[in-house]
């Protein structure tokens, strides 16, 4: 217990104090961890040993990642990415293999060495590329978009790898006997860098003790793929919405988390049962989700575990990287992560002119994607394992693929420095970025209130994005075709996740008084750009929500009751138009009195004992009456202001 | 001549404020009101009032409207010609704030001595407003009721600045020229370079508006 809570202690020291630095100084959150991890690794040796069990660990934040980005996506946008997807992606994995593979096969090793060898330099790091892709908020620029498809298609190829590799065993290794093998990767894993252990780990994991599928022959193998992709999907479309319904019905924020976790770490279970990338299937999950009325509560819920997970992750490839022996072959080292980068760049820089990308976003896509990823780790050990790869060369390998993501914020910091300001030059302004809009207008609470003003702005053609925490009204709003989002509109991450800060109006229609006071608040102290709309129950209700900050309160029955009475007024008898200017005079009065009585009003003291606000409501009461007097005499009163004939004898004074 | 800045400085001050009541009820099908309220709005010393986005329901407020009369001194309405008068919110602004006792009557003299005149954009042809022409009257005889009342409330009356077949005005490229005169002619009653007792004497005040407008004064000539 005492070495958990001393590991945890610095873990999170490290990410605390690193990652705000890093930051502080541009180079983005994921370096800032890589750092951290160098620190606390290699550098201060406070951890050791127990980074690969972390890392196999850690993995899930890339899963859930893969997830977000799954809920993100709906099927439709999938579907019109498929020429990217194949065309760009395919042919990045294709090439980049092929070209290292010939390079490598030129520096002396055998031809299938060299060809395992590239395929695993093909991969990127998935993580660290749409990790700072996000934070950096490039994710919906075109660049980015290309980057997410190849990254996404790497991640469906590491599959055919996984049954390439073993084919391409060097006979004079697989002399040795296979147990030795495994022994050789175990050492490998020891004496070059934890990471790489864990992902031996992973693999060995995968293939002996948690693989369904060891045994089975190619068809039957290929059938159990389909079956468990069909049942991710369909699961994913049938199962999951009455369950989470039924889960949001018990009103036990905890559980649904614990829920959406299920969700994820049962999909990667699964997929790890079936030889499947767990990220894949999560991310295919995700696809799945992205249309229904949970995505912005899965979003918030899995978000902070993504977050930290994958910090994780990156502490730990940090602190996988062993000093001793970058020390003793630097050069070689660097040359190899430098001329790997370059060749990785050189493909992807020949692929943006090929499918015609824009400048600036061919630039990110090339400084994005040169660097090799986390797959390589595992396929690396993969390789160590079947014969493919001699233990001693994919020590330094593994080296490699590290130094390689290491280098990667730098190549996004280069983007930021000198492409970006370079591209402004050229045009005399930032170039049009194609930004996905989100809603600009987010309605919180969709009952009877928030339901007529989200009718009106969708009919008026504004894009809302609608927050309700009843899951039966979202169901129902749903099934009228009206876009609506389960989840709690007071929790700041589901309103980060629902677009707040893109928004230009926030309308507050929610029930519970108190809540909506504080979300004003919150809103107000957040983005005090956002132009609040805030339902108010009452009186005191409303000075409550001017006070933290709503632009506009508005009294939710005031201007039903005044056409109640303006109904009874006709009823009576009088003229419609009479009425009318009554109506109107009285409401000038009463919200003079409400600017009036504001003034005096303290939310700290007791309406019964604020005597002067008491006294001025008795006037204004006063006041009121007389306004309505219309027919008494030829009286100038409020109500007969407009519309005033004249003085009897005025023609007298005009001639 | 050692308080020569002081003079200039009086001399370069708006001489006149002037505001612009603009009406139009559809702004966003607008091709000729929408850039001459743009125009206006860029004058200094104009203080432009879009009526129908201030009172979207016609709940005129009655004070405030009497304030803005009292705070300038030339009163423009600025509108389309709709059925030979003013769009509906203009004629419900003068019936609210031309109260008796404050723009008429023996103690109404708010407005004694300001000036008023009316900028319109008519669909017709010039040639349709004379008694030959399908609309039988001159543009400045159809607006006689804003100069009676005008007169009743003491104010100088001028004729419209009135610009025609405003319906293929952006197609001819007349808008450019035409927005050019509106901000000379706002600027000349600014600085009391227009010559208000002929201009009260024309059928339109665009009809020669280089011969009523004096170029702008000289500091020397003070």
């Amino acid at each position: 217990m005492d070495g958990v809570l001393f590991d945890l202690f610095v873990y999170l020291c490290a990410a605390v104090v690193a990652v705000p630095v890093a930051k502080r100084l541009g180079l983005g959150s994921v370096l800032g961890y890589l750092i951290a991890g160098i620190v606390i690794g290699p550098m201060l040796g406070i951890v050791g040993a127990e980074t690969e069990q972390l890392q196999h660990f850690a993995e899930l934040g890339v899963v859930m990642m893969l997830f977000l980005v799954g809920l993100e996506l709906r099927p439709q946008l999938l579907w019109d990415m498929r020429a990217r997807l194949l065309g760009l992606g395919g042919l990045q994995v294709l090439a980049t293999a092929l070209l290292i593979a010939a390079l490598a096969w030129l520096m002396g090793p055998d031809w299938r060495t060299a060809m395992a060898i590239g395929l695993i330099m093909a991969l990127s790091s998935t993580a660290i590329v749409l990790q700072t892709l996000n934070e950096k908020g490039l994710t919906r620029t075109e660049g980015g978009r290309a980057s997410f498809s190849v990254l996404l298609f790497q991640d469906i190829a590491v599959i055919p790898m996984l049954a390439l590799i073993p084919l391409l065993a060097l006979p004079e290794l697989l002399a040795h006997g296979g147990a030795e093998g495994v022994a050789a990767a175990a050492d490998v894993g020891n004496a070059a860098s934890p990471a790489h252990a864990a992902a031996g780990h992973a693999a060995d994991d995968a293939r002996a003790s948690l693989s369904l599928v060891a045994g089975l022959d190619g068809w039957v193998y290929a059938l159990v793929v389909l079956g468990a992709v069909a049942f991710v999907v369909l699961g994913g479309h049938f199962l999951t919405r009455p369950l989470f319904r039924f889960i949001a019905q018990s009103r036990l924020r905890e559980i649904f988390t614990a829920a959406a976790l299920l969700l994820v770490v049962g999909i990667a279970l699964l997929m790890t049962l079936v030889d499947l990338s767990p990220a894949l299937g999560t991310f295919l999950a995700g696809v799945v989700l992205a249309d229904s009325e949970f995505r912005h509560e899965l979003e918030s819920d899995i978000e902070p575990f993504k977050g930290l997970l994958l910090g994780l992750f990156f502490i730990t490839v940090g602190a996988g990287i062993d000093f001793g022996v970058l020390a003793a072959d630097l050069l070689l080292l660097l040359g190899l992560t430098l001329g790997i980068m370059a060749i990785k760049g050189a493909v992807l820089l020949g692929l943006t002119r090929l499918f015609q990308l824009p400048t600036g976003d061919g630039w990110l896509f090339t400084l994005a994607l040169a660097q090799a990823g986390e797959f390589g780790f595992v396929l690396l050990a993969f390789s160590v394992q079947n014969s493919v790869i001699p233990p001693d060369l994919a020590e330094l390998l593994s080296l490699v693929v590290a130094l390689s993501m290491l280098l990667t914020p730098a190549l996004f910091i280069a983007y930021e420095r000198w492409v970006m300001p370079r591209l402004r030059g050229a045009d005399g302004a930032a170039p049009a970025d194609e930004i996905d809009r989100q809603g600009t207008v987010v309605i919180a609470g969709i009952g009877r209130f928030g339901q007529i003003v989200n009718r009106m702005l969708v009919a008026a053609g504004v894009r809302t994005v609608v927050l309700d925490h009843e899951a039966g009204i979202v169901e129902r709003m749903r099934h009228i075709g009206i876009q609506s989002f389960y989840g709690d509109a007071s929790r700041p991450d589901l309103l980060h996740a629902a677009g707040i800060e893109d928004a230009t109006v926030f309308v507050v229609a929610i029930d519970d008084r108190d809540r909506a006071v504080q979300l004003v608040e919150y809103v107000r102290r957040d983005y005090p750009k956002v132009h609040i709309i805030a339902r108010a129950y009452d009186v005191n209700h409303l000075y409550l929500l001017r006070k933290a900050g709503a632009d506009q309160a508005l009294r939710e029955v005031f201007e039903s009751s005044l056409k109640t009475g303006a109904a009874v007024l006709r009823a009576l008898g009088e003229h419609p138009f009479k009425v009318e200017k009554m109506r109107r005079a009285f409401r000038q009065h009463d919200e003079q009195g409400l600017e009036q009585l504001y003034e005096l009003w303290d939310e700290h003291v007791e309406l019964s004992k604020n005597r002067a606000l008491l006294e001025l409501v008795r006037a204004r009461t006063e006041s009121e009456q007389g306004v309505m007097a219309t027919d008494r005499a030829d009286l100038h009163d409020r109500s007969e202001r407009g519309w005033t004939p004249p003085p009897r004898h005025y023609q007298d004074e005009l001639e | 001549m050692s308080n020569a800045p002081l003079l200039r400085s009086v001399a370069d001050a708006p001489v006149r404020r002037i505001l612009v009541l603009f009406a139009h009820p559809s702004l966003e099908r607008s091709e000729a009101n929408r850039p001459l309220a743009e125009a206006a709005g860029a004058v200094d010393g104009v203080t432009l009032v879009d009526l129908y986005a201030e009172y979207p329901a016609f709940e005129i407020d009655v004070d405030r409207e009497q304030a803005r009369l009292l705070a300038h001194d030339v009163l423009c309405f600025l509108h389309p010609l709709y059925w030979y008068s003013t769009p509906a919110i203009l004629k419900e602004w003068q019936d609210l704030v031309l109260e008796h006792g404050f723009a008429y009557g023996s103690e109404g003299t708010a407005l004694c001595g300001k000036l008023f005149f009316s900028a319109l954009t008519a669909g017709g042809a010039e040639a349709a407003y004379c008694a030959e022409g399908y609309n039988h009257f001159a543009i400045r005889e159809l607006l006689r009721p804003l100069e009676q009342t005008a007169m009743l409330c003491g104010m100088t009356y001028l004729p419209p600045f009135a610009l025609f077949g405003a319906r293929t005005a952006v197609e001819e490229g007349r808008i450019a020229a035409h927005a050019a005169d509106w901000t000379r002619l706002l600027e000349a009653l600014r600085d009391d370079r227009l010559d208000i007792a002929r201009a009260a004497t024309l059928p339109r005040l665009n009809t020669a508006i280089d011969a009523l407008i004096r170029s702008p004064a000289r500091s020397d000539e003070v």
